[in-house]
């Protein structure tokens, strides 16, 4: 376990530190809300959505945050090989599992206290928060997601040279997980195709987790939702510490 | 009890091999040094030994473990300063050595005495609350040393301790390096370009070129190997020359190195004048001609055939440096 927190001390301090990189990553999200939000909210007409269309994807939102903080977190792993300071980690006598451990959870810390600010900023924005509990179960759901894929960046900063795929991974993988996601249009509408694809990516169970919680309502049972997102999470971090433990520098 | 043995160790990556077939046995409480150019094989050998690269064969053992079998205990046994840089920029000195004391679980009381007596003694307590990227080269590679010296191993690897240093932190670190092996007995293994540092550290050499041992002994009788002193004479008629010494008996070995031609004799000063004489009687110009004991350039030379530049440790000081503002 202190190995575990000596990890995670160290990402969330380089996080805390880095001011920029939290000021900057907000930047989209708000974005997002601006054009999507405001821009949408008088011409959707979102069926049964006491809150509108900005209300419906103010959850997306907050995936979305919590979604690259995360995956950006596990990368960061790349950053430590190139610097050369994942051997100061590696060459010390702890079990590669531990540091692995470290990482994701350190990660998750960063992308929730990410996506908490996302949510305390769509407060001001006019959401409201029906009940404590709702907010207990959003955050239970941002820590899975979290987790999940600070692991799924640390399996893949364990496979990658340098920095150069990076761009890849976010085009091909990242913006199609949250594109597809339902975190901008309520996957009941979509044609039966694209449904199944939505139903098979993860981030789906996390963005209808987070709305369950925050907003009372969602398409998708939150215990379906529970259940698959949990075991998405326990299937990368066992990917991620297979990959890690074979990394070499 | 040896604190580190080697046998018949092999690194090879794809078809070129780095490590050719290495042997070699290090006692318990020795400073040994890896002395050879660039490429030679020096990391290649200490990241084998600190279990950071799997070797494509042979055997060794670091405080009686195998480095293949028994890693756990192997990296409980040993400290190491890299060769590249390996601290978290955006962390504090003071954060970087907390880190590693928490890694090695030293417990709380102790890790804050030491990391201040440490952080003390590269004097860099004063500055222990700044950002490591605020640092300069030389304060970077104190707080590394410092670093590695925190969980008090019994095997210390420094691989090139001193690259990038001044002279006078670099006597200083040697200092310390040499009080470390008297009064805590921890056996050092360092590499290095600087026959200096080899010549004052070690109590024994392996000058090690193309990934294979070339001669392994103390200094000191690395250098009697030689055979005397050693005139280095420098001539613009050099191979002309060459021939009209080789003809003089009592001269054993006379060697041919780029511009420079080496003499090594017993009692050097006798001979001089009859050389010089022969230079004139040939009617060949000498530029320079010196007579030294033999030093490790020397003994370098003589098992190689080429000269450790102190050049080529400075033109890797330069790429450390450029690498450094790329990083940035
Ligand atoms: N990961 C690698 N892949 C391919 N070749 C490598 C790798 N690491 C080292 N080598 C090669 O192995 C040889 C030995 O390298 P090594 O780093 O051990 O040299 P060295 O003696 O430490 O040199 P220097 O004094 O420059 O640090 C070099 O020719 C190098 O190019
Ligand atoms: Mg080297």
């Amino acid at each position: 376990m202190d190995i575990v927190y000596t990890i995670w001390l160290r990402s969330v301090k380089r996080y805390l530190r880095s001011k920029s990189r939290l000021v900057g990553s907000l930047g989209m999200p708000l974005f997002l809300f601006a054009v999507l939000g405001f821009g949408l909210n008088s011409v959707v007409v979102m069926p049964g959505m006491e809150q509108g269309y900005i209300g419906f994807i103010m959850p997306g939102i907050i995936s979305m945050s919590v979604l690259f903080t995360s995956v950006f977190a596990g990368i960061q792993i790349i950053w430590d090989k190139q610097f050369g300071f994942l051997k100061e980690t590696l060459v010390a006598p702890v079990s590669r599992v531990e540091i692995m451990f470290g990482q994701t959870v350190g990660g998750a810390t960063t992308a929730v206290i990410q996506g908490l600010i996302i949510l305390v900023l769509s407060l001001f924005m006019g959401l409201q928060i029906n009940n404590i509990p709702g907010f207990v179960i959003a955050i239970i759901f941002m820590t899975l997601i979290g987790l999940s894929f600070t692991a799924f960046g640390i399996a893949i900063a364990s496979r990658m040279e340098d920095m150069h795929g990076f761009q890849l991974i976010m085009n091909f993988v990242i913006f199609p997980i949250f594109g597809l996601s339902g975190a901008l249009f309520p996957i009941d509408s979509l044609p039966v195709w694209i449904r199944s694809l939505t139903l098979l990516d993860p981030l789906t169970y996390g963005v209808e987790g987070i709305r369950y919680g925050l907003l009372g309502t969602s398409q998708v049972d939150p215990v379906v939702s529970l259940g698959v997102l949990s075991g998405f999470t326990i299937l990368m971090i066992i990917i991620g510490s297979h990959l890690f433990r074979k990394i070499s520098i | 009890m040896y604190a580190i043995e080697v046998e018949n160790l092999v690194r090879k990556f794809g078809d070129f091999t780095a490590v050719n077939d290495l042997t070699f046995r290090i006692k318990k409480g020795e400073v040994f040094g890896l002395l050879g150019p660039n490429g030679a094989g020096k990391t290649t050998t200490i990241s084998m030994l600190s279990t950071m690269l799997p070797s494509t064969s042979g055997k060794a053992f670091v405080n009686g473990f195998d480095i293949s079998k028994d890693q756990d205990n192997v990296r409980k046994s040993i400290g190491i300063v890299f060769q590249d840089q390996s601290l978290d920029e955006e962390l504090t000195a003071y954060e970087n050595m907390d880190f590693h004391g928490r890694l090695y679980r030293i417990p709380k009381s102790t890790r804050q005495k030491k990391i201040a007596h440490l952080l003390k003694l590269v004097e860099l307590y004063d500055k222990k609350d700044n950002q490591v990227k605020t640092y300069s080269g030389g304060m970077r590679r104190r707080l590394e040393i410092a670093r590695g010296l925190l969980h008090e191993p019994q095997i210390l690897f420094l691989d090139e301790p001193t690259l990038g240093l001044d002279p006078q932190t670099r006597n200083h670190l040697w200092d310390y390096i040499e009080k470390l092996n008297k009064e805590k007995g921890i056996t050092i293994i360092l590499t290095t370009h600087y026959m200096e540092e080899a010549d004052k550290l070690c109590h024994r050499i392996a000058i090690i070129d193309k990934g294979k041992i070339i001669a392994m002994d103390s200094s000191e009788n690395l250098k009697n190997d030689i055979g005397g002193d050693v005139i280095t004479i420098d001539s613009s008629q050099r191979d002309v020359f060459y021939s009209a010494l080789k003809t003089l008996p009592e001269i054993k070995s006379v060697e041919l190195h780029d511009s420079l031609i080496t003499i090594s004799i017993q009692n050097a000063e006798q001979h001089v004048a009859r050389i010089v004489n022969i230079a004139s009687e040939n009617n060949i110009g000498i530029k320079s001609l010196s007579i030294h004991k033999p030093t490790l350039e020397d003994v370098f030379l003589h098992f190689t055939g080429r000269t450790i530049r102190e050049e080529e440790a400075s033109a890797k000081d330069k790429m450390r440096m450029m690498r450094k503002v790329r990083r940035r």
